[in-house]
């Protein structure tokens, strides 16, 4: 039943993601990647990984693609298509692509996986535990230094957003 | 993972015993996936029907009462009417997203009505991060309306989406934040331990202050995702037409119309789950008759279902930057003001229990 079920994702996953790059449609292909971000949340659910299975729904699908499709809102019309790119530019992506696969299917063929009998779900304290502590295996310094950054972003995102507004109380000091 | 239900542990039985174990499986979950889409279409019919009386209820009117009794029939016939209709749609529209954008509002609202314990044994899927996956879940359901707007090629409907997706992505922060609150004293994001924990007092007792300004963020955070009056700028029809849905017609229409009252639904029965006791009596007076708590469960989420048509049918609506100064300068201050208060509380042990 699993395996069907790991192969079914699989392909969706597969089918959805060659469509994702190949349709001329931006917004299509903006689904056709939440259709392959979804699969993903499906292998994690499969492998009884809920938390990140739902963080991977909440981030991927209900954050970025949502963000995605608003500035694809903004930019495009309805009657536009993608360019196709020139012959040269797609033979370069296609060695690259290739290189790419080659070296991910020669790194996977070559480790041996054991197979773990995995009964215990990881509850969401464990995972909370984990992100704040500072003992071997701890994660607190990512932790704090994803913080940081997204401090940064968001102290970014207040300037550039009220930019002439700062800047014009500046002068008046002046 | 699906806990099988009480009431239908003999056909689980035979079935396991007529069939092989996949073929089985197989069926159980098409089983379990028809019953709750009965329980979608009913319930969802049967929300309009009571929307329409409790709208002329408030307007002094006397609300659809022709069909069956006292109209009871009303919204059947609807949607019936609905399943005949042509399914039209604009000229050079995307008809792929066009026609995929309602199944994203519908599946959303199912995959969220699964994890909603009903009784404590009417639960399709007791995941362990039960409220984390509702959120994620609600997340995703604002996709549908952004490419239902935007597939029309109409310029209201894609205003439409635009507002609903930004007004949606805004509230979800003080819903996600208000039910955190509450999570504080469970201790647990499973809803079936949520509702294990209040059995001492359900948490609106339990977390008394915070706990009640945390309901009262979650219900008008809750009113705004669900995109109705008076945050129902999404489709405002004064100024956009219908908004988003404004090319659907049939049943496309009936999907998102559906849709959205399911959701109201689930957000109340969010709120029963988290604040109210879900299926608990008051009081535990009727412990003994477990098969009673489908009874208190409905009773509860229908109480805050009538809040929530109350809401629709006494404020004005607000403007966009009204929506927004709302949710970012007073909501979510407060919010993280309410979460330190509680962490505190629970801190302090000065939760109230019997």
């Amino acid at each position: 039943m699993e395996r069907i079920i790991f192969y079914v994702l699989a392909v969706i996953m597969i089918v959805f993601a060659i469509a994702s790059v190949t349709s001329r449609k931006m917004l299509r292909s903006v689904i056709y990647l939440l259709f392959v971000l979804c699969g993903i949340a499906g292998i994690y659910f499969l492998i009884d990984y809920n938390f990140l299975a739902a963080i991977q729904l909440t981030v991927y699908a209900g954050g970025i693609i949502v963000l995605i499709i608003f500035s694809v809102l903004l930019v495009h019309h309805i009657e536009m298509e993608l360019e196709i790119a020139k012959i040269s530019k797609q033979i370069l992506t296609s060695i690259a692509c290739l290189l790419g696969l080659g070296l991910f299917l020669t790194t996977i063929y070559s480790y041996e996986f054991k197979v773990v009998e995995n009964t215990l779900t990881t509850t969401t304290s464990d995972i909370g535990a984990a992100l704040l502590s500072y003992g071997a295996g701890g994660f607190i310094l990512p932790f704090e230094v994803i913080s940081v950054l997204l401090l940064a972003a968001m102290i970014g995102a207040i300037i550039i957003a009220k930019g002439k507004k700062l800047t014009d109380k500046k002068d008046e000091i002046v | 993972m699906i806990r099988a239900l009480s009431i239908t542990k003999s056909i689980h039985d035979w079935l396991y015993s007529s069939m092989s174990e996949n073929m089985a499986h197989l069926v159980e979950m098409v089983l379990i996936a028809l019953v709750y889409l009965a329980i979608f279409s009913v319930a969802g019919l049967f929300l309009v029907l009571i929307e329409r009386r409790v709208a002329a209820w408030f307007q002094l009117r006397i609300g659809p009462n022709r069909v069956g009794f006292q109209g009871l029939l009303q919204t059947m016939a609807d949607a019936l009417k609905l399943v005949s209709k042509e399914l039209t749609g604009t000229e050079r529209a995307d008809k792929f997203l066009y026609n995929l954008a309602p199944y994203f509002v519908i599946i959303t609202a199912l995959m969220a009505l699964a994890v909603i314990p009903f009784t404590q044994d009417f639960q399709a899927f007791d995941i362990n991060i039960g409220i984390l996956f509702l959120i994620a879940i609600s997340s995703i359901g604002v996709i549908g309306i952004l490419l239902g707007g935007w597939s029309s090629n109409n310029k209201f409907a894609l205003i439409g989406a635009m507002r609903s997706g930004v007004q949606t992505i805004s509230y979800e922060l003080s819903i996600g934040l208000s039910l955190l609150t509450m999570i504080l004293i469970t201790g647990s994001l499973q809803l079936s331990q949520i509702v294990e924990v209040q059995k001492n007092g359900w948490l609106i007792v339990q977390g008394h202050i915070p706990a009640i300004i945390a309901f009262m963020i979650y219900m008008i955070a809750g009113t705004a995702e669900t995109n109705r009056a008076p945050f129902d700028m999404a489709e405002a029809e004064s100024e956009l037409g219908a908004g988003f849905h404004t090319e659907y017609s049939g049943m496309k229409f009936a999907y998102f119309f559906l849709a959205e009252f399911i959701n109201m639904f689930i957000i109340a029965a969010i709120a029963t789950t988290v604040f109210f006791g879900a299926w608990l009596s008051p009081f535990g007076i009727t412990e003994s008759i477990p098969i009673l708590g489908v009874f208190w469960f409905l009773a509860k989420a229908m109480v805050l279902v009538f809040l929530m048509m109350w809401f629709r049918w006494t404020f004005p609506r607000l403007r966009v930057d009204q929506l927004l100064t709302l949710e970012w300068k007073y909501l979510l201050p407060l919010n993280l003001m309410n979460i330190v208060i509680m962490a505190l509380i629970v801190w302090q042990n000065l939760i109230i229990r019997f």
